[in-house]
């Protein structure tokens, strides 16, 4: 297996009275496609911003090549941040910016004011994810799935070590999960790039992970192959695949 | 509930809000000072408060000189100090009205729309993609509305001093009566650059006022829609009540400074 490149240990994260992370510890290999599941609410989310330091753990330490994440500052993080590119729920994109003024967002940030050299980024970008001609859209007039595609192009254009993907199929009908699925699985070949999926779609799950994790109750449940996913016994796991809630109707 | 503990509560919230006011205000001046300005977004944002209040501001100091004017003229006519009416107006817009007016009209304009726009953006998660993106907030959404705010909320007040004392000197010598070059000359005598400077110095304090609380407004907005109508509100009347409160310590220490009408 290869290089650990990110590590959790023991984290433990609360919003409110409620506690949400109750020790939850995981490591993410390099080139992996880590597929977290758990129910909704159950903390996947709340463990993903913790990876980029959009929150601070209770307690418990993020690990990331070798730095801990958890205890820096908002200027400190910036480093991960450039490492480490998220895609989130609702693509949060600037709905003040069109398609394309998104896409250019990070170059302008990092630097780069050769605009010919940034019209030739986000082209080839928005083609990578299959969104050409759509440059000059707004945010708003765009559907759930053209969002999330915008949103992986911003998030990749300067190219990630890592991409973490929060619920990338939700809401989505079939088909357009099924073509987001296929595009995860295109940026895993052509960028190399190590994934992070949180997701409760089991077809999402089978069609993209490497490495499958269980969230439940703020530990870590499960973590093994799709294949061991499939054929486990575990009564937590199998409620989860097999979509049953015990409960009487 | 036991009121002292209720009265404590209160305090300690205050103490807390004032905090992250000062917190706030702390990383934005030392974001200034370490140049990480963007040049566009700041002329962008004077377009938008400056440009953009001018016919507020401009309606709001012609009608209030206009209305003063008739008001002190109808007083002094008993006494008859008629030609009084000039200094009074002009003395009174710049070191008190032209800049509180100013600041209320911008509170209430521009610091709203500020408030709802990080709002907006906080309850939509832009703002967590603009740290994810290792961009710093206070250096993208607070640092431009800073600078433009200091820029042109100072030539907002100058804007509303001038068409209050223009629309003041016009209702007094068309519609009163009052002769025109006693009103000049004594509007001359006793209006003093101090008067301006001290406007233009309340003009600066109310921007920073403004723009902090709004921007800490919008960037701590939560519960959606309900959480970002919340939040404008309280930025208007935190804003508003902020800058009376403080024209009111201003003009007691700034008169220490610039004591009215001794040089």
């Amino acid at each position: 297996m290869s290089a650990v490149l990110i590590d959790v240990q023991d984290l433990v994260q609360q919003i409110g009275a409620q506690q949400i992370l109750r020790g939850f510890s995981i490591q993410v290999h390099q080139g992996e496609t880590l597929v977290l599941l758990g129910k909704s609410g159950g903390g996947k989310s709340v463990f993903l911003r913790h990876l980029i330091g959009l929150m601070k753990p209770v307690s418990g330490r993020v690990i990331v090549e070798g730095t801990d994440i958890s205890g820096l500052g908002e200027r400190e993080l910036e480093w991960v941040r450039r490492k480490i590119g998220m895609v989130f729920q609702d693509g949060a994109l600037f709905d003040s910016m069109s398609v394309f003024e998104n896409v250019a967002f990070p170059l302008r940030e990092r630097g780069e004011r050769d605009e010919k050299k940034i019209a030739g980024k986000v082209r080839e970008t928005l083609a990578l994810v299959n969104m050409t001609g759509h440059e000059k859209k707004m945010p708003v007039n765009l559907s759930g799935g053209m969002r999330k595609r915008v949103a992986l192009a911003r998030a990749i254009v300067s190219p990630p070590d890592v991409i973490l993907y929060d619920e990338p199929t939700a809401g989505l009908d079939p088909i357009v999960s099924d073509s987001i699925n296929r595009l995860i699985r295109r940026m895993q070949r052509q960028l190399s790039a190590t994934s992070i999926v949180v997701t409760h779609d089991m077809t999402s799950c089978y069609h993209i992970a490497d490495r499958v994790a269980l969230l439940n109750e703020g530990r870590l449940h499960f973590c093994g192959t799709v294949d061991e996913l499939k054929n486990t016994t575990d009564p937590v796991v199998r409620d989860f695949i097999d979509g049953r809630s015990h409960e009487v109707d | 509930m036991n009121p002292i503990a209720l009265l404590g509560g209160a305090f300690l919230g205050f103490c807390a809000y004032l905090g992250q006011l000062a917190e706030l205000a702390g990383e934005t001046f030392r974001s200034i000072f370490a140049g990480r300005i963007r040049l566009g977004l700041v002329l962008r944002q004077i377009s938008h408060i400056g440009f953009g209040s001018q016919m507020v501001v401009i309606v709001t100091g012609a009608f209030t000189g206009a209305v003063f004017t008739a008001q002190t003229f109808f007083q002094f006519s008993r006494l008859n100090m008629e030609s009084a009416v000039g200094p009074v107006i002009s003395v009174a817009m710049c070191r008190e009205l032209g800049p509180v007016l100013t600041g209320l009209m911008v509170a209430g304009r521009v610091g709203a729309a500020m408030t709802a726009e990080l709002g907006t953006m906080k309850v939509t998660q832009q703002i967590d993609a603009l740290r994810a993106l290792a961009v710093h907030p206070v250096d993208y959404l607070v640092v431009p509305r800073t600078i433009a705010m200091l820029i042109s909320l100072p030539l907002l007040v100058g804007e509303c001093i001038f068409f209050g004392i223009v629309a003041a000197y016009l209702v007094a010598t068309k519609i009163l009566g009052v002769g025109a070059p006693y009103y000049l000359l004594n509007m001359y005598k006793f209006t003093e650059a101090e008067d301006i400077f001290m406007g233009v110095i309340k003009g600066l304090v109310f921007a920073v006022i403004i723009v902090l609380v709004s921007c800490r407004e919008g960037l701590n907005a939560r519960d959606g829609a309900v959480g970002v109508g919340r939040a404008t509100t309280e930025a208007v009347v935190i804003g508003s009540l902020s800058v009376l409160i403080a024209n009111f310590f201003l003009t007691m220490a700034l008169n220490i400074f610039f004591p009215a009408g001794v040089s």
